[in-house]
C-alpha cells in the first residue's frame, strides 16, 4: 500500500495502491506539495489500484485541487472504479474534478 | 444485548483500516450482500471510527473507542462510541450546497447518512449506531447507496 509517483511529458502521476484514507491522507498531501513546490503544475492522480477512499481522502483531494488550481496549475483523476465513482457522485465532488476512465485519457491534452 | 462482536481501540487513525478489515470479514458470511458489504458499511465504519478518534477523543491516545458490532438475519447493527463530550450532528451542514464543496471537511456524517439504512446518535452525541440491512433491496445507486 502507498503512493507510486512518476514524472512524464511534464505531467506528475501519483497511483494509489490500497485505501487513501484518514490514516495514509497526509503522505499523498505531503508528496503531491513537495512537487508543486519544486514547480511541478500537471497533475493526473490514479485510482486503478485503489480499494476504497473515506471523506478525509475526498477532503485531501479537494484541498490539493484547490492548491494546484491557485498556482495555475492542473489535477485530473483517473481509473475509479464504480465504488469510488459512487462516493464521488454522491458527495457531488464529480462536478468538482476532470475525471477519466484512464490514466492515458487523463494525460491527453494535459 | 449480547453483541457479536466488540473491539477497543486507541485513538489512533492507523488502527482504522485494519480494525475495519477485521469486522467487514467477520461479517463476511452475508455474501449475497458483499458489495454492500464493501462499499456502504466498509466507508459508513471508517468514517464512524475517524470521526470519535479525531474529533470525540481530540486525538487523545489515551482514550479508547469501542466498536460492539450485532449480526442478525436481517441486519449489521455497529455502535461507535467514544470517551468525548458528545456533539449535535445536526450542526454539520450539507456538504454538497455549492458554498461548501470546496471545503476540504465535512463529509464524514453526510457520507455515513447516505449509505447506512440508519444513522442514530444518542443524545450526548458521543455514541453513533450504524445499521445496514439485509433483507431489502435498497433504491437508487447499485449496492444501496441513495443519492
Amino acid at each position: 500500500m502507498g503512493f507510486q509517483v512518476s514524472r512524464s511529458g511534464g505531467v506528475t502521476l501519483v497511483e494509489v495502491d490500497g485505501q487513501l484514507i484518514v490514516g495514509n491522507r497526509q503522505e499523498l498531501k505531503q508528496k503531491v506539495l513537495e512537487h508543486l513546490e519544486a514547480g511541478d503544475r500537471k497533475y493526473v492522480i490514479d485510482f486503478a489500484n485503489t480499494g476504497y477512499i473515506d471523506s478525509s481522502g475526498l477532503g485531501v483531494l479537494v484541498s490539493l485541487s484547490k492548491k494546484i488550481r491557485e498556482q495555475g496549475g492542473e489535477l485530473r483523476l483517473s481509473s475509479l472504479n464504480e465504488d469510488l465513482r459512487t462516493l464521488f457522485e454522491l458527495t457531488k465532488l464529480d462536478t468538482l474534478f476532470r475525471i477519466t476512465d484512464t490514466k492515458e485519457k487523463a494525460l491527453e491534452g494535459l | 444485548m449480547e453483541h457479536d462482536l466488540v473491539l477497543e481501540l486507541p485513538s489512533d487513525v492507523r488502527s482504522i483500516e485494519h480494525a475495519v478489515e477485521y469486522v467487514v470479514r467477520r461479517c463476511q458470511t452475508f455474501e449475497d450482500h458483499a458489495h454492500r458489504l464493501r462499499l456502504n458499511f466498509r466507508v459508513g465504519l471508517t468514517e464512524a471510527l475517524s470521526n470519535a478518534m479525531l474529533y470525540g477523543n481530540d486525538h487523545d491516545p489515551s482514550k479508547r473507542v469501542r466498536v460492539e458490532v450485532t449480526l442478525t438475519a436481517g441486519a449489521i447493527r455497529a455502535r461507535i462510541t467514544d470517551q468525548g463530550d458528545g456533539f449535535d450532528p445536526c450542526s454539520i451542514p450539507d456538504p454538497t450546497c455549492p458554498e461548501n464543496l470546496m471545503k476540504s471537511g465535512g463529509r464524514g456524517v453526510f457520507l455515513m447518512r447516505q449509505l447506512l439504512d440508519e444513522v442514530l446518535y444518542n443524545e450526548q452525541g458521543n455514541e453513533v449506531t450504524l445499521v445496514l440491512r439485509l433483507n431489502r433491496a435498497l433504491p437508487g445507486l447499485e449496492g444501496g447507496a441513495r443519492a
